[in-house]
């Protein structure tokens, strides 16, 4: 049976292949006719290749459960989503501005603070924010930099216009999993690749990450030493920081490995102590230093945040950028950008309600089962509220929640998230996605074409968080033509 | 310069690879031994489980050494000695070094494991067997080939190559062992053979050979026809043949040379060494044998205490 996209149905949803049923927008054309030059079942063969060529080549991540820990292969939907280049580059340039304000305001907010003396954004929300380091206060990192590496995460609403869902700063994940997608969409449809698509290359990610880690390194040697800092086999990334640190031909060194005498960080070789330039550490601030921070964690290494401060060491984030990361700080981002920069945000936000501010919260109490409520600081999507789907308990116990804790809560419209196509047991079907890109930032900037799409392999559901079920897909950043 | 967390991951790793490959050749020419046998021979397939040096906790799952659950024991169970598990400690050792290690090799440690777990409990019958264990082999074969291929001559490499000499020369003593062990029934308390029983004492020592791919090499360099002590002198003492321990302990000495702060190691070894070419084998063979391969394999052991010392837990 051959794909047949008269039976494909969006809904009312934003679909980024077809615009009604039977017809692919113009970009998507020619995947559509290639798709449905194939029966079903060469589909289904094609998709059972690609998860042997997974397996094979080992691309994995770690689900925590009660029974343990368990590697699990990565989910990877094989029909590619498109995107075109002239809305590609709009869209870099808008996540290339948004970082540059966010590191201007975070550098900002740990020396001169002028964006409170002004009173864009009350002093409380940082003072008060779990991700605000007192430590960090008058340190000057290189270029004023504090995040590197940013995944922001993006949407697409029901006109098909990207939206800011937020911005991760501390250490974000997935980038392996966008390299790696592209690698195994090769194998699967190389014919693609052909003449059909002039299609951007991703591969660059490693050597663009090795650059700029490299132009972190406080002392100016031709080579510095470079080592990505994991927490362990144990974590969810551990694939990721492998991947990385082999790509990238760095040491991958756990806390273990690291020793910090004079002011210095070194790594423990089988030939002794080697000083060590600029740490990509893949550890949540806490846990870098038990010295400064979390005097129980034994990932981190004595001394680190030290050495940092004295300038002997670079670390990729530095400790304290995560200040900008946190759910109501996003909220002020468009203003931020205007502070800084003086120059209008290419890419909106979502609209947002901040719980904290009476009039908004009131409106957030009295609507909680038309919105999705978020909490400042989680990641991965746990501990939100998504009210259409809520039951009555559950939004009592939200409301209670946002009373207890305004400051700790904002929300948002549910956005109709767009779809694109999945394989399914029978056929094409469409499911909600969004999109990761990860902007680089030293001394100079980077964007990667595309970035990490996640999909909700359920039907209707919104979660594409790969340890909830979510899937992902290859993204295409393909000429206009 | 390399890390000693990964030196020793990398160490293990080919340790760990090398082990599988030979537990696999020690289980595929028992099997053809016993073909090779007259009907109703008993084969003491204990044996096995003494080479390993599991014993009692052979006997804590098991009530007889047949061949069946030696099979299970050594090839398919999660016994923690099984060639399953240790293809599954090699992978999960490169798992946590793909850092360093060639892409290939990763992936095809990693179709091995998947390989071995999957047909291993088809493989505890004679039917599949052959071809399972060959295919093990083939495949260990084949990675070793790839890193050969692939991997500069730095310090990992290094580790890789001392894993895997260390536990050669540690494996040949105890598949020596196989041969000179009281596997056939009727030989009597002194341990000489009788006229009768000499055939089939050539049979287990060409088996001993094949499954170290010795045969036609000894066949080449020895010259002689199958005799116990010629076996055992060529796979002890041989400095030609790659899997014979002398070979192995003088390659051991020649990578050490490359590493820093060496010495300590490069001394145990040299004792090893010397212990294992100065050996008297016919006198052995006529007494004291198993005696000397123990010692061996307790002084191979310092050797890799050294190793520790010196590389894996510097500064702690």
């Amino acid at each position: 049976m051959r794909v047949n996209w008269k039976s494909y149905n969006p809904g009312k949803f934003y679909d980024e292949l077809i615009s009604s049923p039977g017809y692919a927008r113009k970009p998507a054309r020619r995947l559509a006719s290639y798709l449905r030059s194939l029966n079903h079942e060469d589909l289904l063969r094609k998709k059972t290749a690609a998860e042997l060529a997974i397996k094979t080549m080992g691309i994995s991540f770690t689900v925590y459960s009660d029974a343990g820990n368990i590697d699990r292969e990565w989910p990877m939907d094989i029909i590619p989503r498109l995107i075109t280049a002239s809305e590609w580059d709009q869209t870099s340039k808008g996540l290339e501005q948004r970082l540059r304000a966010l590191n201007c305001f975070i550098h900002d907010i740990y020396n001169d603070q002028k964006v409170l003396k002004d009173k864009l954004l009350p002093a409380d929300l940082i003072f008060d924010s779990g991700n605000f380091r007192k430590q960090c206060v008058g340190i000057k990192p290189r270029y004023n930099v504090w995040a590197h590496i940013c995944g922001t995460d993006l949407i697409k609403d029901e006109k098909g216009q990207f939206h800011v869902l937020e911005d991760n700063l501390r250490v974000p994940s997935g980038v392996s999993y966008m390299l790696e997608n592209r690698r195994v969409t090769k194998r699967v449809f190389p014919e693609l690749f052909d003449s059909n698509y002039n299609i951007r290359q991703v591969t660059d990610y490693p050597a663009e990450l090795l650059d700029m880690l490299s132009s972190l390194s406080p002392r100016q040697v031709k080579y510095p030493s470079i080592v990505v800092l994991t927490p362990g086999i144990y974590n969810s990334a551990y694939f990721e920081h492998s991947f990385l640190a082999q790509r990238m031909g760095a040491e991958l060194v756990e806390g273990g490995d690291l020793v910090v005498e004079n002011e210095k960080v070194y790594m423990r070789t089988i030939g002794g102590l080697e000083q060590v330039d600029v740490i990509y550490r893949r550890i949540d601030d806490l846990f870098l230093d038990p010295e400064v921070f979390n005097k129980d964690s034994v990932l981190g290494v004595r001394g680190l945040f030290n050495a940092w401060q004295k300038g002997n060491v670079a670390l990729a984030n530095a400790p304290g950028a995560g200040v900008a990361d946190d759910k109501i700080i996003y909220t002020y981002v468009p203003k931020i950008i205007k502070y800084y920069l003086d120059e209008d945000p290419i890419l909106p936000n979502v609209p947002s309600y901040m719980c904290v501010e009476k009039a908004q919260r009131d409106h957030v109490l009295k609507n909680l089962d038309k919105l999705v409520v978020k909490p400042a600081n989680e990641s991965g999507g746990y501990g939100m509220l998504i009210g259409p789907q809520a039951s009555k308990a559950e939004l009592e116990e939200f409301a209670r929640r946002i009373k207890a804790n305004p400051r700790n809560y904002m929300a948002q419209p549910l956005i109709s998230l767009s779809t694109v196509p999945i394989l399914g047991e029978r056929s094409v079907e469409p499911r909600h996605v969004d999109l990761r890109p990860f902007i680089l930032q030293g001394a100079k900037s980077y964007v990667t074409p595309g970035g990490l799409t996640r999909v909700a392999m359920v039907k209707g559901s919104y979660v594409v968080n790969s340890s909830q079920g979510g899937g992902s897909k290859d993204t295409w950043i393909v000429e206009d033509f | 310069m390399l890390l000693s967390r990964v030196a020793e991951r990398v160490y293990w790793q080919a340790r760990y690879l090398e082990r599988a490959e030979n537990t696999a050749r020690i289980l595929s020419v028992f099997s053809a031994l016993l073909m090779d046998l007259p009907r109703g021979t008993k084969v003491g397939w204990d044996t096995l489980i003494q080479i390993t040096g599991n014993e009692k906790d052979f006997a804590q799952r098991f009530k007889q050494a047949q061949e069946r659950n030696v099979m299970r024991y050594l090839l398919s169970d999660r016994s923690g000695v099984s060639v399953v598990d240790m293809l599954a400690q090699t992978r999960e050792n490169a798992r946590t070094t793909r850092e360093i290690m060639p892409t290939e090799a990763f992936e095809l440690i990693n179709e091995l494991y998947f390989m071995a777990k999957d047909r291993a409990v088809q493989g505890v019958d004679r039917g599949e067997r052959h071809e399972l264990l060959e295919g093990i082999v083939a495949d260990c074969q084949q990675i070793w080939g790839l890193l050969a291929g692939t991997m500069s001559r730095d310090d990992a490499y290094s580790f890789i190559r001392l894993g895997r000499s260390i536990e050669r020369a540690d494996m040949t003593t105890r598949i020596v062992d196989v041969g000179s062990s009281n596997l056939l029934p009727d030989i009597d308390d002194k341990g000489t053979i009788s006229d009768t029983r000499e055939p089939y004492e050539n049979v287990l020592w060409m088996n001993v050979l094949r499954s170290q791919s010795a045969f036609q090499m000894y066949r080449q360099h020895v010259r002689q026809r199958i005799k116990a002590h010629e076996v055992v002198k060529f796979l002890l003492q041989d400095e030609q043949f790659p899997r014979a321990t002398a070979h192995n302990l003088t390659t051991m000495t020649k990578v050490l040379s490359k590493l820093p702060n060496h010495s300590k190691v490069t001394w145990q070894v040299g004792k090893v060494r010397k212990m294992v070419r100065e050996a008297d084998v016919d006198r052995l063979l006529r007494r004291g044998l198993l005696r000397h391969l123990d010692a061996v394999q307790l002084e191979i052991a310092q050797v890799h205490v050294k190793i520790a010392d010196t590389w894996f837990l510097p500064n702690k």
